[in-house]
């Protein structure tokens, strides 16, 4: 898919985490994580409840602001311009009150792509053009959650985040979303997933970032982190063991 | 503080002209309004010097009270006593005399006091309070308010001691003063205007009448300049002459309801 | 009990006859509670997305001052407004008092605080619902605004609705700065008022369908958008 938006896009990878730190309600949530994310590929972010993925991957979008430490990248700080380039995708989608095609296009026209078209053609390929004027609230959760994969790849991000987007969905949704996942990452766009299952973070994993309580367990490349996992945490959690 | 805002900004988009020149507010009763007089003279008052008179109808206290204000250009009520104040106080020339109606004690045709055809008002009205008869007040400062209360007190009776007993206060104007005394079956002194006017009787009927002391006289007066600078003296003035021209006098006694004269001119 | 037969036979008559005196005081009602609901709502919206929108230390305090301003007893308001424009009053040299235009002013801070504390409600909700969304996307706060109210607009009519609601039947504060003048201020509430005062009770129950028919129309209203909203799923 080549660059609608027009938009000079700045390199923004890799990103370099350094030493950051959150605390929510004096319970420290993230705990001086430090890591370089690469530039291509699809990196995962696993780890047991509450070990602070969804948190993490917020502040990497700028979501969430650290308390200390500090995110780079291509070593430049965090800025709206960065952020505009990057697209994320919630656990539940937040869907606006209108229709299929109104939703893409209210995110389409915030930067600047304006003809319907090209979010028709987005439609399509995530297999939901037949329901374009439909309302868009009353889609099945599935067609939601693709309804915003949709949203987030017509501004062309050059980071793509997802949070859990595929819990709960129909297999046919997931694959939708897996398949149209592996094109992009393809044509080099950074994908960065939060996820639980193991067997989709087998199936597009390139790295993983295993977190417990807060801290970086393990940051292995996929093969080898499903084969032999270095850290104690991510054998008891890749066993079923590890509950928290 | 917001809301002085919210009133600033009201106020600034609805700044403009209030009335045409050739208006003037009169500040009256109810007693007058209700009764329909107004309806019946202010048109030839129209016809004959152009003047568009419009009427606030409220108790006498509120009608005096305005006119201090300054939110009126004529007064027209029936409080002797206040109206010698307003004049004391400056707030206008002169009163004039335009005319007078009497008031009447209504009462319930079962007449527990027993007091129908009475000749004696102070005489009936003690009979209400031995009796314990519901009495119902208008309670609200009006002219008809105070009237009642002078003659409870030339009766030797202290009415107010029982409020809330059988002596019922509304807090109201004339005509809901008299759907409340027939809604509890009370006796209520009334002008026999808004009585002769009101058109929720029930089995109620006039009880006592005709005694000297129920006369009730009406005064005019012109809101002083001096207290009130945007008074319309020149029209109002016009106004007061016509009431209390012979043609004003005489359109006054023609005005009648169900084929009685309710009020009587005496302009000097 | 036939005081309703005559009372509906004495509504419909009057209007059967479109009745020049009614039509007057219908016509004059409506151009009121709507000059009125236009001000509110001017003053009204922008105030209630500015609460639901953004956290400052008043904010919580302002939503409950104007939660409680919803039940303004109108007398009192309409005391306030006659005090400031009486002749003697701060604002006696505009002479508003006993004109349409003070019942207007009396409305307005009647019902401004109903579309503050109400659109605030709703519009905070959707902000609820939407900000994560919009911020992830890095939308301008103006861009957001609009889409809220664009979004929002059927519960926003349905505010606006309750307010106008709530102007036209109103009595205590436009009787007190109208006057209930004839041919000038005298709107179907104070003619209610004043029938009543009459003793004229069938044509003040009269005049009261009349109101309630009104009344009923604009709920009516209100249910059929509610309808149309939940058809098109934007609820």
């Amino acid at each position: 898919m080549s660059n609608q938006t027009g938009m000079v896009q700045r390199g923004l990878m890799p990103i370099t985490v350094q030493n950051i730190t959150l605390t929510l309600n004096e319970r420290m949530l993230i705990d001086d994580l430090s890591c370089i994310i690469k530039s291509d590929g699809m990196s995962v972010i696993m780890g047991p409840n509450g070990a602070g993925k969804s948190l993490f991957m917020r502040c990497l979008h700028g979501l969430a602001k650290p308390d200390m430490g500090q995110i780079l990248y291509a070593d430049t700080p965090l800025d709206p311009l960065i952020r505009q380039q990057q697209s994320l995708v919630f656990q539940t989608p937040t869907i606006l009150r209108r229709t299929v095609l109104a939703n893409l296009l209210f995110v389409a026209r915030q930067r600047g792509i304006d003809d319907p078209k090209i979010s028709m053609d987005y439609l399509a390929q995530l297999q939901l053009d037949h329901l374009a004027q439909h309302p868009a609230r009353l889609l099945s959760g599935g067609e939601k959650q693709r309804l915003a994969l949709a949203r987030a790849l017509i501004i062309n991000p050059a980071i793509l985040f997802l949070d859990e987007a595929t819990s709960n969905l129909d297999p046919a949704s997931i694959e939708t979303i897996e398949t149209n996942l592996q094109s992009v990452s393809k044509q080099g766009m950074k994908i960065i997933l939060v996820t639980h299952d193991i067997g989709q973070a087998k199936r597009l994993a390139d790295d993983v970032l295993f977190l417990h309580h807060g801290k970086l367990a393990e940051h292995s490349p996929a093969k080898s982190f499903f084969q032999k996992p270095k850290s104690g945490a991510a054998k008891a959690y890749l066993a079923g063991k590890l509950v928290l | 503080m917001k809301f002085a805002i919210l009133f600033a900004a009201g106020a600034a988009c609805l700044a403009t002209a209030a009335m045409a020149d050739s208006t003037i507010l009169v500040q009256s009763t109810t007693s007058t309004k209700n009764a329909g007089l107004y309806d019946y003279i202010l048109p030839m008052v129209k016809a004959d010097t152009g003047i568009t008179v419009n009427v606030v109808a409220v108790g006498t206290g509120a009608a005096i009270k305005n006119a201090m204000n300054c939110d009126g250009d004529v007064l027209l009520v029936h409080s002797r006593k206040r109206e010698n104040q307003f004049v004391a106080a400056g707030y206008a020339k002169q009163r004039y005399d335009v005319m007078y109606n009497d008031f009447v004690v209504i009462g319930p045709a079962n007449d527990p006091a027993g007091i129908d055809g009475a000749k004696d008002i102070t005489a009936a009205m003690v009979k209400i309070a031995v009796s314990k008869s519901k009495f119902a007040s208008r309670g609200d400062d009006s002219g008809t308010h105070s009237k009642e209360k002078s003659l409870w007190a030339m009766a030797k009776v202290d009415q107010a001691a029982s409020s809330g007993d059988w002596y019922r206060e509304t807090g109201s104007g004339m005509g809901a003063t008299l759907n409340t005394a027939v809604g509890m079956g009370a006796y209520a002194l009334s002008d026999r205007a808004s009585w002769g006017a009101h058109a929720n009787k029930a089995d109620f009927k006039i009880m006592v009448e005709g005694d000297q002391r129920l006369f009730n006289p009406y005064g005019v007066m012109l809101v002083d300049s001096q207290k009130c600078p945007t008074v319309r003296s020149k029209e109002g003035q016009i106004f007061i002459d016509w009431l209390i021209s012979a043609k004003g006098q005489a359109a006054i006694a023609s005005f009648k309801l169900e084929g009685k004269q309710l009020f009587f001119p005496n302009a000097e | 009990m036939p005081i309703y037969s005559e009372s509906f036979a004495a509504a419909f008559g009057l209007l059967a006859s479109s009745d020049q005196d009614l039509m007057e005081i219908l016509a004059l009602s409506i151009n009121v509670s709507l000059a009125s609901l236009v001000l509110s709502c001017v003053i009204g919206l922008p105030i209630g997305a500015f609460l639901a929108m953004r956290h400052f230390p008043m904010r919580d305090f302002l939503v409950g001052v104007f939660n409680a301003m919803m039940g303004l007893p109108p007398v009192v308001v309409g005391l306030l407004v006659y005090l400031h424009l009486s002749r003697s009053g701060p604002f006696g040299w505009l002479g508003l008092l006993y004109t349409p235009q003070a019942m207007v002013i009396a409305q307005m801070i009647l019902i401004t605080p109903i579309i503050i504390a109400l659109s605030c409600q709703v519009l905070e909700d959707l902000h609820e619902d939407y900000k994560d969304f919009f911020d992830s996307l890095v939308v301008p706060k103006r861009t957001a605004l609009l889409a809220y109210i664009i979004d929002a607009r059927y519960s926003l009519m349905t505010v606006i609705l309750a307010g106008f609601g709530r102007a036209i039947s109103e009595v205590g504060a436009v009787i007190i700065v109208g006057g209930n003048i004839d041919h000038l201020t005298r709107v179907m509430t104070t003619a209610i008022a004043l029938e009543t005062s009459k003793g004229e009770l069938a044509m003040a129950l009269a005049l009261g369908f009349i109101l309630l028919a009104i009344s009923l129309a604009v709920n009516f209203l209100v249910q059929w958008l509610k309808a149309s909203a939940r058809r098109r799923a934007y609820v």
